[in-house]
């Protein structure tokens, strides 16, 4: 089975996010950016496939920057190929865009089964795994967590999760995308050591992105922080002082005695 | 007609969502706004009797058939597109469900129409719509001028009032079967239910919740030691789940259970949509975290910034102590 894996980065949530002087964007001089963390779920997925039934895993990324290390870190873990997919998208891409440019690129890298992750971070029109399909005319199923080979390799069966922890399970005919929410096992970790030896020993292939259109779309007026009403009440002092008034607001609503 | 306002039901097990009934409650707003009529898209088999329960629309739109007996995101978007495509709603509402995040982008896909994803609120002023959709795990909000005579719009659960929705009606029935599927290329096999066994969080009256900042498996007791401090149970964030660290009976959120406890304790939760979604309703809200930032203390009625492990051990001692 050939698994592609497109990835993806977003700003790291733990960072402080800033936004710019238009006010509509991220100010993007000191964002830090990783790899959208479903997308390792992805992977994950992909690798423990391939382990169990064989085949290939494909890594590929739109050049947002900073993807080399990402795309090497995903070589060390066990992909055969990464493709870094260059254009001009050092500012941001929608999801519209994304998925139109992968599918173009997709046109030559054989797929039976593409694993994405589920949602990212800044995907605000959409997730880029279920446009990519619907521009492929594939099937996709979302929220996925976990894929096991169906019908002598012709399907996958795919377990979809709602609320409550209730799944459906569903098989699915190959070619499909599926939007991963979390691989069997936690995603695995590549040592530095490793990643720097596939740097010097392995090469990312380089495709320059096609032009494409997409249709309508929207435009940002405004990022912001939520506006806080309903903000806690921040506890201050040291760690004794908010324990013991943690002790009190609790004690007072009969949650603890005094 | 190209001023109404649809919105796709979502439900399961022969029971509408509240998130439905949120979406209709927006729905009528976004409707009066827009001059046109408020349409209830119902898909399914043996379904039509859930159209009583919809009165807040002006009409709904059945569409049965065995293929969609069960949910599929293949049948249903097929048959949505069909009645979308048709009828040219000036905005559609879709819940961002593990069910609804298919549909939205997958019918923005294959119609040509402009998404705007995790909408909390929307807006139609002499026409032109506004969506604010809630990225970067909560962080941030974006407000966006949409393009396109008609747009779709993934709601985020817990944005409306879902008591809005559910006011009574006699709205006009109109059963519109879907196109042919002949060889789907999804196929429904089962439903799987949670395994029972466990503590059930849904029905403690105080939990403490734990989530990545606990750094690893064996930290866990720290948090516990509080939850048993307090008499109450022991909850997680989703990667602890995903992690193995806890069973997934014990899971808040969006993927996991609601609940509403009367005090719910938010240790190292950076307070994701996903993760709010399942615990906003709880009565008491005390979240502990590093990040001043972290989207957790929007919902919280008590918040200290500091690391947990500074924090936590001496509050399950104090608490100790006063029994
Ligand atoms: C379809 C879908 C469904 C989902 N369903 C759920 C769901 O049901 N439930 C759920 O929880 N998530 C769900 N998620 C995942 C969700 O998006 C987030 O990834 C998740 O909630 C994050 O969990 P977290 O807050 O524990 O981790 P993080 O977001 O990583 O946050 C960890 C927090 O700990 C803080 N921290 C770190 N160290 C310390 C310390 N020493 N002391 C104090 N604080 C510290 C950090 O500042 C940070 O805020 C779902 C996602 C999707 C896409």
């Amino acid at each position: 089975m050939n698994i592609v894996v497109p990835v993806k980065m977003v700003p790291d949530l733990v960072e402080e996010l800033e936004v710019d002087a238009t006010g509509r964007a991220l100010d993007r001089s000191f964002l830090k950016l990783r790899i959208n963390e479903f997308d390792e779920h992805a992977l994950e997925e992909a690798l423990l496939l391939k382990a169990k039934h064989g085949g290939t895993v494909t890594v590929l990324a739109l050049d947002t920057g900073e993807v080399d290390e990402t795309l090497f870190t995903c070589l060390a873990k066990g992909a055969d190929r990464a493709i870094k997919i260059t254009g001009q998208f050092q500012d941001g891409v929608s999801s519209h865009a994304a998925a139109a440019v992968l599918a173009r690129v997709l046109g030559s890298i054989p797929h039976d089964l593409i694993l994405t992750g589920v949602q990212a971070a800044d995907d605000r029109d959409g997730q880029v795994g279920i446009l990519l399909a619907s521009t492929l005319d594939l099937p996709h199923v979302s929220v996925v967590s976990g894929v096991e080979p169906a019908a002598a390799g012709k399907a996958v069966t795919a377990r979809q999760e709602y609320a409550g922890g209730i799944m459906a399970e569903l098989e699915v005919d190959l070619p499909a995308v599926l939007g991963i929410q979390a691989a069997r096992e936690a995603p695995r970790y590549a040592p530095v050591s490793k990643v720097r030896q596939v740097m010097k020993t392995q090469k990312l292939e380089e495709v320059a992105a096609p032009a494409v259109e997409v249709g309508a779309g929207s435009t940002v007026s405004r990022l912001a922080k939520p506006e806080t009403g309903g903000r806690a009440e921040i506890l201050e002092g040291s760690p004794e002082e908010v324990a013991d008034r943690l002790v009190a607001i609790l004690a007072e609503r009969g949650f603890a005695k005094r | 007609m190209a001023n109404d306002i649809a919105v796709v039901i979502e439900h399961l097990e022969g029971k509408v969502a509240d998130i439905s009934f949120e979406m209709l409650g927006k729905g009528r707003e976004l409707a009066k706004a827009s001059g046109g009529q408020l349409l209830a898209l119902l898909l399914g088999h043996g379904v039509k009797g859930l159209a009583a329960e919809l009165g807040c629309a002006d009409g709904v739109i059945v569409s049965e058939h065995e293929t969609l007996r069960h949910y599929t995101p293949e049948a249903h978007k097929q048959a949505l597109a069909a009645i979308l495509k048709a009828r040219a709603p000036r905005v559609t509402l879709v819940a961002n469900t593990a069910m609804g995040m298919d549909l939205a982008a997958g019918l923005s896909g294959s119609l040509g129409w402009s998404l705007c994803a995790y909408c909390r609120d929307a807006r139609l002023t002499d026409g032109r719509l506004t969506a604010v959709s809630q990225i970067y795990g909560g962080k941030l909000l974006a407000d966006a001028d949409v393009e396109g005579p008609s747009t779709i719009l993934s709601i985020l659960a817990g944005s409306f009032p879902a008591e809005a929705g559910k006011a009574a009606g006699n709205p006009r029935v109109e059963e519109v079967p879907p196109p042919p599927l002949d060889k789907p290329r999804i196929r429904f096999k089962r439903l799987i239910q949670p395994e029972a066994g466990d503590v059930d969080i849904t029905r403690q009256a105080v939990l403490v919740s734990v989530g990545r900042g606990i750094q690893s498996k064996d930290n866990i007791p720290v948090v516990e030691e509080l939850a048993q401090a307090l008499g109450g149970a022991l909850s997680a964030s989703r990667p602890i789940v995903d992690q193995g660290w806890l069973p997934k009976t014990r899971q808040v959120g969006k993927s996991g259970m609601t609940v509403k406890p009367k005090l719910y304790v938010a240790v190292g939760i950076s307070g994701a949509p996903e993760h709010i979604e399942g615990m906003r309703g709880a009565e008491l809200i005390v979240a502990i975290n590093t990040d001043p930032n972290a989207p957790i203390f929007n919902v919280a009625h008590y918040g200290v910034v500091s690391d947990l492990f500074d924090v936590i051990p001496l509050l399950a001692e104090k608490l100790k102590a006063s029994k």
